[in-house]
């Protein structure tokens, strides 16, 4: 075999899924590095990091996102048994979780709720109006129940899924300062609220702070889940039809 | 390890299953969660089995969301002219639904006398 000069060794590793799936864990392993270097910075979220690291990559080599997730799609596709993962957290803080049934359901519907009529009323504030406004109202829930949601409600599932991501990313810088600044200090109520308002990533970043944080935030964002594909057919257009009339 | 992934790949495929058979408003994992949970409650010998598997996963969590994360960026000019009104509502509203969530759940806690 003759050695190949660079052009053609790029060439082919470009067309290949390996090179795709080592950037995206080499650029969550740098996000991760510059996370800790920082002091553990909430605003230097690695998740964040990596995704602003291979843009800038992909957009430098000029390589389509239908060829990175040729290669990214063996880490996307871990989301499904990872939510299936959650049940064992789930199932040993069992005790703590049946002694809180009514304050986990009580802060469930305050959040949903919250969450929804907030984004509505906020984005009609700032002049928003019709399918944009219906785009915002589902961004709380993890991201295959909101396009579901915002096609049913009217709304426009392409802009919901950036505003989905977008929102996870928020509650997972923005939680851990807001409730060290609101002192407190209950795992399991900031785990809920978090599951709640910002879905898996804001899971993932629970799991990151606190076990017990982290079981109470994929119980909230599975019934969220649940709650918003209810309520928001109902509640939605209604609103958004009051607000903008 | 393979024992443990078929455990959380059959419970995704049933959940799935069991999402579309259905019709049910919420995805497969979701669903397959529940199923883990319920196997577990009925064997609780699984949980000290799996969760080597699980917390790997779950430790690794922010990871997988960085796919995702990326097709995002090629998107961001759907968000146009509304950028800034999009990013004020998602901001301001995360924060109420945090905080909204936060102090009910410690106020019914609380009221009904549920200790820490």
């Amino acid at each position: 075999m003759t050695p190949a000069d660079p052009a053609e060794i790029w060439t082919y590793l470009r067309q290949d899924p390996l090179l795709w799936l080592t950037a995206t864990l080499v650029a969550y392993a740098l996000g991760d590095l510059a996370f800790r270097r920082s002091g553990r910075k909430p605003l230097v979220n690695p998740v964040l990091v990596a995704v602003a690291l291979l843009a800038v990559l992909l957009r430098v080599t000029g390589t389509p996102y239908e060829r990175y997730f040729d290669g990214a799609q063996f880490v996307h596709f871990m989301l499904g048994p990872a939510t299936v993962a959650l049940a064992v957290p789930l199932y040993a803080n069992l005790k703590l979780i049946r002694s809180t049934v009514w304050p986990m359901l009580a802060a469930l519907a305050a959040g949903s709720v919250t969450a929804l009529v907030t984004a509505v009323a906020i984005g009609a504030a700032f002049g928003l109006r019709g399918e944009t406004l219906l785009s915002l109202a589902p961004k709380s829930v993890t991201a295959p129940v909101a396009l579901g949601v915002s096609e049913t409600i009217g709304g426009a599932p392409n802009l919901t899924a950036v505003l989905v991501i977008i929102t996870g990313i928020t509650g997972a810088i923005v939680a851990t300062p807001l409730l060290n600044l609101f002192r407190i200090r209950d795992w399991r109520a900031r785990g809920l609220a978090v599951g709640v308002a910002a879905h898996g990533i804001g899971t993932a970043r629970a799991f990151q702070v606190n076990e017990t944080a982290g079981a109470f935030a994929g119980i909230g964002m599975g019934l969220n889940a649940l709650l918003t594909a209810l309520i928001a057919p109902l509640l939605a257009p209604w609103l958004v039809a009051l607000l903008t009339g | 390890m393979i024992v443990n992934l078929v455990v959380l790949l059959a419970c995704q495929l049933a959940g799935e299953i069991a999402a579309r058979g259905l019709g049910l408003p919420v995805p497969g994992p979701v669903i397959g969660m529940a199923l883990l949970f319920a196997a577990l409650i009925a064997r609780p010998r699984l949980a000290q089995r799996i969760a080597p598997t699980t917390s790997a996963l779950l430790g690794n969590l922010s990871l997988l969301f960085v796919p995702a994360g990326v097709g995002v960026v090629g998107h961001l000019d759907t968000l146009g002219r509304d950028g800034v009104a999009l990013m004020a509502a998602l901001l301001l509203s995360t924060v109420a639904a945090i905080l909204a969530g936060v102090y009910v759940f410690l106020l019914v806690a609380r009221l009904i006398g549920t200790p820490e």
